[in-house]
């Protein structure tokens, strides 16, 4: 990159508080999140300080609980509005937008049919398939009727949490609605980001993934980004030595609780559970649950809400 | 007849919604509230462990993540009989206020801001004499011309792009936005602020709770974050907590009063009768009368009637819902037989929302309710907050019965709640202090019990019921604040508040109904929630006793 364009690009992340060097630090973490070399961290810084076309994204929704985008947008690194405004062009998404009713209606019509191949589907929640899709309706379309006929459009389609993935919360047990994921009900192939809300920088990381390298990541066989999902959690936890030595927590609020040790015999998933939550963390690294006391669920693999529990019972 | 209006979706709010209304005269002389989503997460839960409820029944919502989680932890608490420690206590209200904060922070800049505030005629403004209105509204640390030149500009990059993305087809330029440029720059910057800050308010939930949203530190007895009861958590959560507190006084209240000032005939526009609020923030064990936040309900807008409000009154009524006819019943009595037809908003059913009763009748619940409830409780900071804004905007006590009231209401207690979270951090440090560490009170999962736990969360009045037996869960109902709001009507034909709020408003272009979603936005709906309940095709009938 051109260096006045650095410059002028770090002069402005400075009159929001960030400094070159805070940047350089996330850009760097990003990239060994996505599994590239150190030698591409440049390239990655690239991608937030010269967007080129921002890429449209179509972000719908369907059954779910918006817990996905939240996550996304209460993410400091990069800024929300730097994602809304300077980094991606999101054409549609509900819980943002301006418009609202036929207006609404009538900017995603538009944005398939402008961008038809180009654009980034994003999907969070998952599609009723039970009684005609009655379950669920945008302006009178059932979802099932609105997935079909857009996401075949897209160039990509990204699905973002449990629910898009694999039907999520409401395709438990005994699944009143005929709740599906968004592969499942179309028979389409799709970028899972798993977890019930996944960590925003696993998409963060697969979007720049895309923007840098033109491809999507490399995905596991449940369609799943290796790059965020290749180690179990208990592969990567920082008590793993208390499990080691057989040191165990067993009632919440103990001195071994306080003390930081292993929550296996507390019902943590970690074993069973791929996902990078205890490096990445939540929150801009603030914290993760087995960090607070508590024992992963096993919330980044299928249908975790009937195979996962009862949650604190031992694996 | 007038002309029929149609909006669905309802964006910027949670879950999907749709509205319809009659316009005759430039006024709406009726109005439809429907629910367009259900995904059944009560007959998921049946048969399950009591102790996985409050994990699954946070999924309603991500918007509001925590509120569930809470109301289901208090529900299965009281269910199983166990008291939980003071510091759990304490965090779950430290926890709780901080979803306050953000919740309400976010509603006004993100989902409802938009309705008053006309981002392009930022492009015309002035970047100086924005300087110069901002310096006068409030002390906030950013301003100055150059600032408000660089928010411009960044618009008018995004503008001539031709990539409008979240803005484009808004109504812009609709006769209805009445503020100057100065004061659509100086809100679309502090719009962006807000969304910087939203991000770090969150990050209080999670220090105690590992993550935000779906927080995973709550367990019946107590909460897990045993290991952040540590100077550099708490003073962790202490600045994060002074930072969106500053925000809050320095910005949102002086940009809510600023807007207001332009908009004060909302005052005597998008007003209901009736109000109800089970209360929260306890302190101390004793519910409700340990209570910050007081329980109690107010009939026709009479605030010297203030009574208690009592959870054997509500009722829910199916006439108008997706459900076989039935007289409206209590949750615990509830019988529901589910029936999915057509949306028939004239004489049918048209919602998949039940339209919940107090003793017959609708109740608004959320922040207006609360501030009239606290206000008629006498409880000092509400009482001084809401005089001090009233006289500030010169409008009388009854303009608080509004659109603008209710969106005056959740910037007051925003303020009044985030200012006494300090103390209770301070009670937290003491107790620590005193050596004392309890965070979890140990308990037996008994063969049967019933329980409830009733809270008031940002949107509003939240109740939990649940039934054990045999250690599973038997039943689970819950009744949340935006079928309160948005449900439509009951057997008498009595009108939910959303929509009784939505007649007589104002609508100068059908095509652009902007009036519409003001009133809409100021219940802050959130359909996800709402939507839960049982299932519509397998006809089962779900009776629960009364406790």
């Amino acid at each position: 990159m051109e260096q006045d364009k650095y410059n002028k690009f770090f002069e402005k992340l400075e009159s929001y508080g960030v400094s070159r060097r805070q940047f350089m630090k996330y850009c760097t973490f990003l990239t060994a999140t996505m599994g590239l070399s150190s030698s591409m961290v440049n390239d990655v810084a690239e991608v937030f300080a010269s967007p080129k076309q921002r890429p449209p994204v179509v972000w719908l929704h369907f059954g779910e609980c918006t817990g996905c985008s939240e996550a996304l947008l209460r993410s400091s690194y990069p800024f929300p509005d730097r994602l809304i405004l300077d980094i991606l062009s999101i054409e549609y998404h509900e819980t943002i937008m301006a418009a609202a009713g036929h207006q609404a209606e009538e900017n995603l019509h538009n944005a398939i049919k402008k961008y038809e191949g180009q654009f980034i589907c994003v999907v969070e929640g998952a599609i009723a398939t039970k009684y005609n899709g009655a379950y669920g309706k945008i302006g009178g379309r059932t979802f099932l009727e609105i997935a079909q006929e857009v996401c075949p459009k897209a160039a990509a389609v990204i699905c973002i949490g449990a629910c898009a993935c694999f039907g999520g919360i409401q395709a438990a047990k005994p699944n009143p609605g005929g709740y599906k994921g968004v592969g499942d009900a179309l028979g389409i192939k799709t970028v899972n980001l798993a977890g019930c809300p996944p960590n925003p920088v696993n998409f963060v990381g697969t979007v720049v993934n895309y923007l840098l390298l033109g491809k999507l990541p490399a995905l596991d066989e449940k369609g799943r980004p290796v790059f965020a999902y290749g180690q179990t959690i208990h592969d990567q936890c920082p008590r793993r030595s208390y499990f080691e030595m057989g040191e165990f927590v067993e009632e919440f609020g103990s001195e071994e609780a306080a003390l930081g040790y292993c929550l296996y015999k507390m019902g943590c998933r970690g074993p069973e559970t791929y996902n990078n939550c205890p490096i990445a963390k939540f929150n801009d690294g603030t914290n993760w649950p087995v960090e607070a006391g508590h024992p992963c669920i096993g919330c980044s693999e299928p249908d975790f809400w009937d195979q996962m529990t009862p949650f604190f019972e031992e694996l | 007849m007038g002309q029929r209006v149609t909006i669905d979706p309802i964006t910027r709010i949670e879950g999907h919604l749709r509205i319809e209304v009659e316009v005759e005269g430039g006024k709406v002389v009726d109005a439809w509230s429907s629910a367009q989503m259900f995904r059944g997460i009560e007959i998921i839960l049946q048969g399950r462990d009591p102790r996985d409820a409050p994990l699954f029944t946070q999924r309603s919502c991500g918007v509001c993540t925590y509120v569930h989680y809470l109301s289901s932890v208090r529900a299965v608490e009281a269910a199983v009989g166990v008291k939980i420690p003071e510091n759990a206590r304490i965090i779950r209200n430290l926890l709780h206020g901080a979803q306050f904060q953000h919740d309400h922070i976010v509603h006004f800049y993100h989902l409802h801001a938009l309705d008053w505030v006309d981002v392009v005629s930022a492009l015309k403004a002035d970047p100086a004499k924005t300087a110069v209105l901002a310096d006068n509204v409030s002390d906030s640390p950013m301003g100055g011309t150059d600032y408000f030149k660089q928010v411009q500009q960044r618009l008018q990059t995004f503008v001539d792009s031709g990539q409008l993305g979240p803005l484009n087809n808004g109504y812009w330029g609709h006769p209805a936005y009445r503020l100057p440029p100065e004061a659509n720059l100086m809100a679309s910057a502090h719009y962006i602020e807000a969304l910087r800050l939203q991000a770090k308010t969150a990050r209080m939930h999670a220090i105690f709770g590992a993550k935000n949203p779906h927080l995973q530190t709550l367990v019946v007895g107590g909460v897990t974050s045993i290991k952040d009861l540590n100077p550099e958590r708490i003073m962790k959560f202490l600045s994060l907590w002074r930072e969106t507190q500053d925000f809050v006084e320095k910005v949102y209240i002086p940009d809510l009063l600023a807007v207001a000032s332009f908009y004060k005939d909302w005052g005597a526009i998008g007003g209901t009768s009736n109000f109800l609020s089970w209360g929260d923030l306890p302190q101390g064990e004793t519910e409700p009368d340990s209570h910050y936040l007081p329980r109690g309900v107010i009939m026709k807008r009479d605030l010297a009637g203030l009574k208690m409000a009592d959870q054997e009154k509500v009722a829910e009524d199916v006439v108008r819902a997706w459900y076989e006819k039935g007289s409206a019943k209590h949750p615990f009595k509830g019988e529901t037989k589910p029936q999915h037809g057509d949306y028939k908003p004239d004489d049918g059913k048209y919602s998949w929302f039940k339209a919940p009763r107090y003793e017959g009748e609708p109740c608004e619940v959320g922040p207006l309710a609360r501030a009239l409830v606290s206000y008629a409780s006498g409880v000092k900071e509400f009482k001084e907050v809401i005089d001090g804004v009233l006289k500030k905007l010169d409008i009388p006590v009854d303009a608080l019965y509004s659109t603008l009231g209710r969106t005056a209401a959740r910037g007051i207690e925003t303020l009044v709640i985030g200012q006494k979270m300090e103390g209770w951090i301070m009670e937290l440090v003491e107790n620590i202090k005193k050596g004392d560490t309890r965070t979890y009170q140990s308990w037996e999962m008994p063969d049967k019990g019933m329980g409830y736990g009733l809270n008031d969360v940002a949107r509003g009045a939240l109740g939990h019921w649940i039934e054990i037996e045999d250690k599973k869960i038997k039943n689970y109902q819950y009744v949340v604040p935006s079928t309160w709001n948005l449900g439509p009507r009951c057997e008498k034909g009595k009108l939910g508040p959303v929509e009784e709020a939505l007649i007589g408003t104002p609508v100068a272009d059908p095509k652009r109904p902007i009036e519409v979603l003001r009133t809409v936005h100021s219940f802050d709906p959130c359909i996800a929630c709402g939507v839960h309940v049982i299932d519509p095709h397998s006809n089962e009938v779900y009776k629960i006793r009364a406790l």
